[in-house]
């Protein structure tokens, strides 16, 4: 039962992050990288705020703010310099690193008896898995509502086809900006939560987690397949808690765990191609069929 | 409405495989006119356009609209008079948005986004009656998302999305080169109808001299970037489309 509820908490952190990933990845279509670094961002910002007295829930809306700077570096370069996408991303990434130490002052910063959002309410396992719940749900109440609102809509438009945003009038770079900076002020709160729910922020504690949050996102889209667009948010949330029972799974069945993200690759991968793989395998039914 | 004046174009300008495409190239077009535009392939049709609107831009000479001067305009500001049809269906609208949402989107093109709902449900009549005069049916599927429907009936929504707002000027690119003939012919008529609107200046690219002489009052052809071709009126009523394609075989 504890590890129920251990695992599902931890799978409501993450889903933060895939959450704040799919704006990118999916509505967008910008393979962002920045991600990484800006839950680490949001991780580190948090845990020195806190040590330093701030109180918790400011201390994650700041992390959030200083968050989003990280995306409108990555939006700038991509749409000021016209730089590559995954390039912008990188070079904020690797920046981010030596901000992330500045910030620290070291390579990591203890939590162990500071307050935390989760102590707030009991620190027992249930109240940091109602904590996950509660801030999952009001963000996918307020993404599903931003995404409906003629700025939102604009956004998923220049995602789809951005030729046609421009055509119809639409400055698609400031739509870019801003879907850059709102996903990863969510990574960066996702960084905050792990900080405190692990009880310290480390400078290399991103490093994969975009694995960890595409491979959310295709389980949760293996899972459910709807239209709407607040299912497909739902999803990810699913696809995150989803990914912690599998790496339960694997790892009580022994697995080294220094194998985990090669695992979650390969799992990312397999589910990426499964679309293509169907494709394939159909043709070749029908082939044989002729 | 539209004048162009001594506009000079070329690709990779100052290197070696410098390419020029307009050289002092004027044109007018006023209001209420329709004008097809023929010529080979590589003539700068499609080039033109992209000059129009503003995805490209000219190193010299000036675009005016109504006495504005929108040379150094970007393409989005452009687009709030000036509606645009690719050749690609596929091109013109937003495949996993929904009829609905993408009308709405293309209302908006005049005024500012807010965070205020993109879809208004005192919107969904108005769509419906417009969605009606395409009669394709496409009135009942609101919620449909655009991806499901067949290149022709996308066309048709992008034109009418182009022409929603009612632009001053509305620029078909081969728009009805991807289309079997019934949707092309469907699409024609439709253009027909929206280019009777007095106020609007029209140009259709095509390769069809039949739609170029059939279409419009007003046909231009180009060739290697000038206008070689201008005819209007009477004199273009007499014109035959095989006489055209053979004198000026392309
Ligand atoms: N972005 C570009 N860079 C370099 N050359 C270009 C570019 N766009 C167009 N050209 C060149 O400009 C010339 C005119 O192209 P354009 O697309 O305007 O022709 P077109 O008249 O539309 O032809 P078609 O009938 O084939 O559509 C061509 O030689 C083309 O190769
Ligand atoms: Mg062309």
């Amino acid at each position: 039962m504890n590890i129920l509820i251990s695992t599902c908490s931890q799978g409501l952190i993450y889903a933060i992050l895939a959450l704040g990933v799919y704006i990118t990845f999916r509505v967008l279509n910008f393979a962002d990288m920045t991600a990484e670094g800006s839950l680490t961002l949001g991780g580190s910002t948090c845990a020195i705020l806190i040590s330093n007295g701030v109180d918790p829930i400011s201390s994650v809306l700041i992390s959030s703010m200083v968050g989003a700077i990280a995306g409108l570096a990555t939006a700038l370069l991509h749409t000021t310099l016209k730089m590559q996408e995954i390039l912008a991303g990188i070079l904020t990434m690797i920046s981010l690193y030596s901000i992330n130490l500045r910030i620290m002052g070291k390579a990591n910063v203890s939590l162990i008896g500071k307050n935390t959002i989760f102590k707030m309410v009991g620190n027992t396992q249930i109240s940091s898995f109602l904590v996950g719940l509660v801030i999952c749900s009001l963000l996918l109440l307020g993404l599903t509502w931003f995404f409906k609102t003629q700025i939102g809509l604009a956004i998923r438009a220049t995602g789809d086809n951005e030729q046609m945003m421009r055509a119809q009038g639409a400055n698609t770079n400031l739509k870019k900006i801003l879907a850059l900076m709102i996903s990863n002020s969510i990574c960066a709160i996702s960084g905050a939560l792990i900080s405190q729910s692990q009880g310290y922020s480390d400078v290399n504690m991103g490093t994969g987690t975009i694995v960890i949050a595409l491979a959310s996102i295709v389980i949760g889209e293996a899972l459910l397949q709807k239209d709407s667009f607040i299912v497909k948010l739902i999803s990810v949330v699913f696809g995150s808690i989803c990914y912690r029972f599998i790496i339960f799974l694997v790892l009580t069945l022994g697995m080294n765990p220094s194998d985990l993200k090669l695992f979650t690759a390969i799992l990312a991968a397999v589910l990426l191609s499964l679309p293509n793989i169907k494709k394939v395998i159909k043709r070749g039914v029908k082939n044989v069929g002729n | 409405m539209l004048e162009i004046k001594n506009l000079c174009k070329a690709f990779h300008k100052n290197k070696s495989d410098e390419k020029v495409i307009f050289e002092d190239f004027n044109l007018k077009i006023k209001s209420g006119e329709f004008v097809t535009i023929i010529g080979g392939n590589g003539a700068g049709k499609s080039t033109l356009m992209n000059l129009i609107s503003g995805t490209i831009f000219p190193d010299r000479g000036k675009i005016v609209v109504e006495d504005r001067d929108v040379t150094k305009l970007p393409e989005h500001k452009r687009a709030k008079f000036i509606g645009r049809v690719f050749q690609d269906p596929l091109k013109g609208t937003a495949p996993s948005l929904t009829i609905e949402e993408n009308l709405s989107l293309s209302m908006l093109r005049n005024s500012r986004r807010t965070l205020s709902f993109g879809v208004k449900k005192n919107n969904s009549e108005f769509f419906m009656k417009e969605l009606e005069k395409l009669n394709l049916g496409l009135e009942k599927r609101l919620k449909t998302k655009v991806g499901l429907l067949s290149g022709g009936q996308r066309q048709a929504l992008t034109l009418l999305m182009a022409t929603i707002t009612k632009p001053k000027i509305l620029l078909l690119d081969e728009h009805t080169a991807a289309l079997d003939p019934s949707s092309r012919d469907k699409i024609l008529n439709l253009t027909n109808e929206i280019a009777k609107d007095e106020k609007m200046a029209t140009l259709m690219i095509t390769h069809n001299m039949e739609h170029a002489l059939n279409f419009g009052n007003r046909t231009i052809m180009l060739k290697q970037g000038k206008i070689v071709f201008d005819v209007k009126g009477e004199e273009r009523e007499k014109l035959d489309a095989s006489e055209i394609q053979n004198s000026f075989n392309f």
